[in-house]
């Protein structure tokens, strides 16, 4: 085989590692410090190696020591730092397993560990590839609560592994002793130097004693205690299902050489080769004043390098003992954190990247919206269109034709992201009594009623139509990102609190699509196409019938979201296309998008929870204090109403402003151009084509005792002065919710 | 990552459900009769100890049920 190492090649043998062919090849330097620029070679033959760090194409930080050799290899020498190249990597994988026994290790003692297992067993080791590991070249990184290991293969595969009992084989690596030049090239850990096939003559091997690798029992929070014999640390105590055996524990390593400090060149004797440190910097550290080896680490980071001082971290505690007189045990060791070694970010990403990182919700009819150039809008996790521009038009252009259609004309949105929830069972009122603020007693079967429910605190949480299908059947609509949030918060109510209740509730957000029908024209449009009676005596505001439209069984509410004559017909999801082809096909129909919606709510001063409210707002903030029951009994958020910081008058309350120009969203608003305090802030700004003229909600301190007042908003670079006035700019009367002569 | 005991589902891994904080802080029932101090001590004071606690997990994306476990937040091992 062949492979260049530095821009030349050399010859490899089936099975070399890197740095064996390296070293075999005489090539016992190649490498530099990181800081100090000194000449550096393979020192070891495991993933303690300091200084034969590598690239490979857009891997980087690789270890020579881990790095089986294939042919045509080409890898550059790194001086401690990596190079981030910015390349397109095919995904890794990641891959679960369970198991009744995993060893990690697969040396003397994993074997024993290993015929010894019943029942699954798994398998591994990081260094050997034989066929009886269930895993070859696999390294456990991280050793977790409740036995969850991550476990890294040939670093293109991420094992998650739960294992009823873990085993600890993972034997001991050897150091180097603190002499002088012991970063030299050619100067390897002893049992390296024995182990690789170099010129005679090439290297030496040195030994300053065998470290057990415990980072995985000290990630788990086993106790370690100082060892004297091995001059190292070692488990000590028990830890629930896991066990460490073999020279893991310290038990058949060799007792280590005699330690004192050698007297000679300080800054030349090594103790962390990856980051450069040495004797000097320790006493260095130490003469400052430092004593926690925690802070000795942040003062010289020994340790901090990729390979998290693997080599070195013992003979920092040897070294720091003695220049402060005290023995190694009684200074601890640092914290090992995982992972034990580098895991590739695409590895913990596995395929969760791009498509795949966060689902994309869309509704039944996200073709039709594709095919008619919706540009999108992300609302949760749903992509929804933000706006239909025709060919030359821009968003407030085309914003603008669906706001006059809806108000003019007949408009259509897909609202099906709305959540909805199905509340069945003989308690269903009760549930909703105690959860929003409504009453519900009196709605009747075929009405629908806005609601709007609270945390206890009496801050608003969510808002929607409570449609009664049923004696014992509502459905309960939500806010479109709050869906999972407001199923959760009913089911903890009715499970934790009031288990007596008898009641069910089920997502149905997904089976059901909805399609607003909004504009004086819409009655006209719809009444051919349904067996409803849509007149409007037949069927009146907040009404809720069940029927048929375009031959496809619906309901329809006749609700409004922006103040104009509005159906909101409701189909199952799968039919849905036909019956937005059906209306489009039945006269001249503007598709409307989220950012048309926005302005026509705000020009009626509806608020959006989330967007005009953000935990902080009480419904009597929103003007809404008639939608808060004081004859029901109690529910969540009552008893909050009546405390003293709820119930003051100067809290921020929701206001409309008519600015000289389009405001920023989320700008401070004052009271003079000069003041320094902020009174409120805007949370809604649009530009409206019914007012002809930029407008804004605001949540102002003490607003409605303000209506009539000039205040100014901050924004880039001075301020914008604004008329502050009631929060329902357009048609205040609500004379068009009826419908008008088109 | 902890195995939480899911009274239906048996043992599954923490990141299937969501955690629900001090258990036992009953909803007071005669809410009105309570001082503003007492109300704002059910809203927002819950106990935060060194050591076993019991506390409410709910299967968010499993069954969505609602439990109570023990748990040493020293450890932060389950005690069944």
């Amino acid at each position: 085989m062949r492979f260049r190492f530095d821009g030349v090649e050399y010859g490899a043998r089936e099975g070399d590692t890197l740095a064996a062919a390296l070293v075999r090849n005489g090539v016992v330097g190649g490498f530099r410090s990181p800081y100090r620029g000194r000449p550096r070679g393979v020192t070891t033959r495991d993933e303690s190696e300091p200084s034969a760090l590598v690239q490979v194409g857009a891997r980087t930080l690789v270890r020579a020591t881990l790095l089986p050799v294939v042919d045509g290899l080409e890898a550059e020498p790194l001086a401690g730092k990596g190079r981030l190249v910015p390349a397109a990597r095919r995904p890794l994988e990641s891959v679960y397993a369970h198991c009744d026994v995993l060893v990690v290790g697969g040396g003397r003692a994993g074997r024993v560990a290993a015929a010894a297992a019943q029942g699954r067993l798994v398998w591994l080791d990081g260094l050997r590839d034989e066929p009886e590991l269930t895993h070859g070249r696999t390294w456990a990184v991280g050793l977790y609560d409740d036995n969850w290991v991550v476990a890294l293969e040939r670093e293109r595969r991420l094992w998650r592994i739960r294992a009823r009992r873990v085993v600890l084989a993972t034997g001991a690596t050897e150091r180097l002793p603190v002499v002088p030049d012991n970063d030299r090239p050619g100067v390897l850990v002893a049992s390296a130097a024995a182990a690789y096939e170099a010129p005679e003559g090439a290297v030496v091997g040195l030994s300053g004693g065998w470290t057990p690798r415990v980072a995985l029992w000290s990630q788990a929070r086993g106790r370690l205690r100082w060892d004297e014999r091995i001059a190292a640390p070692v488990p000590d105590g028990e830890l629930p299902g896991v066990e460490c055996v073999g020279s893991a524990t310290g038990a058949g390593l060799p007792d280590a050489p005699a330690w004192r400090l050698v007297a000679g060149d300080e800054d030349a004797m090594f103790v962390d080769l990856e980051r450069d440190v040495t004797v000097a910097d320790l006493r260095r550290a130490l003469r400052a004043g430092l004593r926690s080896l925690e802070h000795v680490k942040r003062y010289t980071t020994a340790g901090t390098g990729s390979g998290q001082g693997k080599l070195g971290n013992a003979n920092a505690v040897l070294v720091a003992a003695e220049l402060l007189g005290v023995e190694p045990g009684e200074l601890g060791t640092t914290t090992v954190r995982p992972p034990y070694v580098p895991v590739p970010f695409p590895a913990v990403a596995g395929r969760d990247r791009g498509a795949l990182f966060d689902p994309v919700r869309v509704t039944p009819l996200d073709a039709w919206h594709a095919a008619h150039g919706a540009v999108w809008e992300n609302v949760g996790q749903w992509r929804r269109p933000r706006y239909y521009p025709l060919p030359g038009e821009d968003m407030d252009a085309a914003v603008a034709r669906e706001c006059a259609a809806a108000r003019e004309g007949v408009a259509t949105m897909d609202a099906s992201p709305l959540g909805k929830i199905d509340v069945q069972g003989p308690d269903a009122v009760e549930l909703l009594n105690r959860l929003y603020t409504n009453a519900f007693d009196s709605l009747a079967v075929g009405r629908c009623r806005y609601a709007v429910m609270c945390t206890a605190d009496g801050m608003v949480f969510d808002d929607g139509v409570v449609m009664r299908v049923g004696p014992k059947r509502f459905v309960c609509t939500t806010t479109t990102g709050n869906a999972a949030a407001v199923l959760a918060w009913m089911e903890e109510w009715l499970q934790t609190e009031w288990p007596e209740l008898r009641v069910w509730l089920t997502s149905v957000t997904e089976q059901w699509a909805t399609v607003a029908v909004v504009g004086p024209g819409s009655r006209d449009l719809l009444t051919p196409l349904t067996d409803v009676p849509l007149g409007r005596d037949a069927f009146e505001f907040m009404g809720l019938r069940e029927g048929v439209v375009a031959g496809i069984p619906a309901r329809i509410c006749r609700v409004s979201f922006s103040g104009e004559l509005a159906f909101e017909v409701n189909v199952d999801g799968r039919r849905s296309l036909g019956l937005w082809e059906a209306i489009h096909a039945a006269g001249d129909v503007t598709p409307y998008g989220t950012e048309a919606m926005h302005v026509l709510r705000a020009e009626k001063g509806y608020p959006i929870v989330g967007q005009d409210t953000d935990g902080t707002v009480t419904p009597h903030d929103l003007g809404m204090g008639w939608i808060v029951s004081r004859t029901k009994g109690d529910f969540v958020g009552r008893r909050s109403f009546a405390r003293a910081d709820t119930a003051r008058s100067d809290r921020r309350q929701l206001v409309g402003l008519l600015p000289d120009a389009l405001l920023p969203e989320g700008a401070q608003v004052v009271e003079s151009p000069v003041a320094a305090r902020a009174i409120g802030h805007v949370t809604s700004s649009y530009h409206s084509v019914a007012l002809g003229r930029p407008f804004a909600l605001a949540l102002v301190s003490d607003g409605r005792a303000r209506e009539g007042t000039r205040v100014w908003a901050l924004a880039a670079g001075g301020t914008i002065e604004a008329d502050l006035v009631g929060s329902v700019l357009y048609d205040p009367e609500g004379m068009r919710r009826d419908g008008v002569p088109v | 990552m902890l195995l939480v005991p899911c009274p239906w589902c048996g043992d599954r891994a923490e990141l299937e459900f969501s955690y629900g904080g001090e258990a036992r802080v009953a909803y007071p029932g005669d809410s009105d009769a309570l001082a503003d101090g007492e109300w704002a001590r059910y809203l927002f004071f819950r106990a935060n100890p060194r050591g076993r606690f019991r506390e409410r997990w709910v299967h968010t994306h499993g069954c969505r049920r609602w439990f109570e476990l023990e748990r040493d937040t020293e450890t932060h091992r389950i005690v069944r």
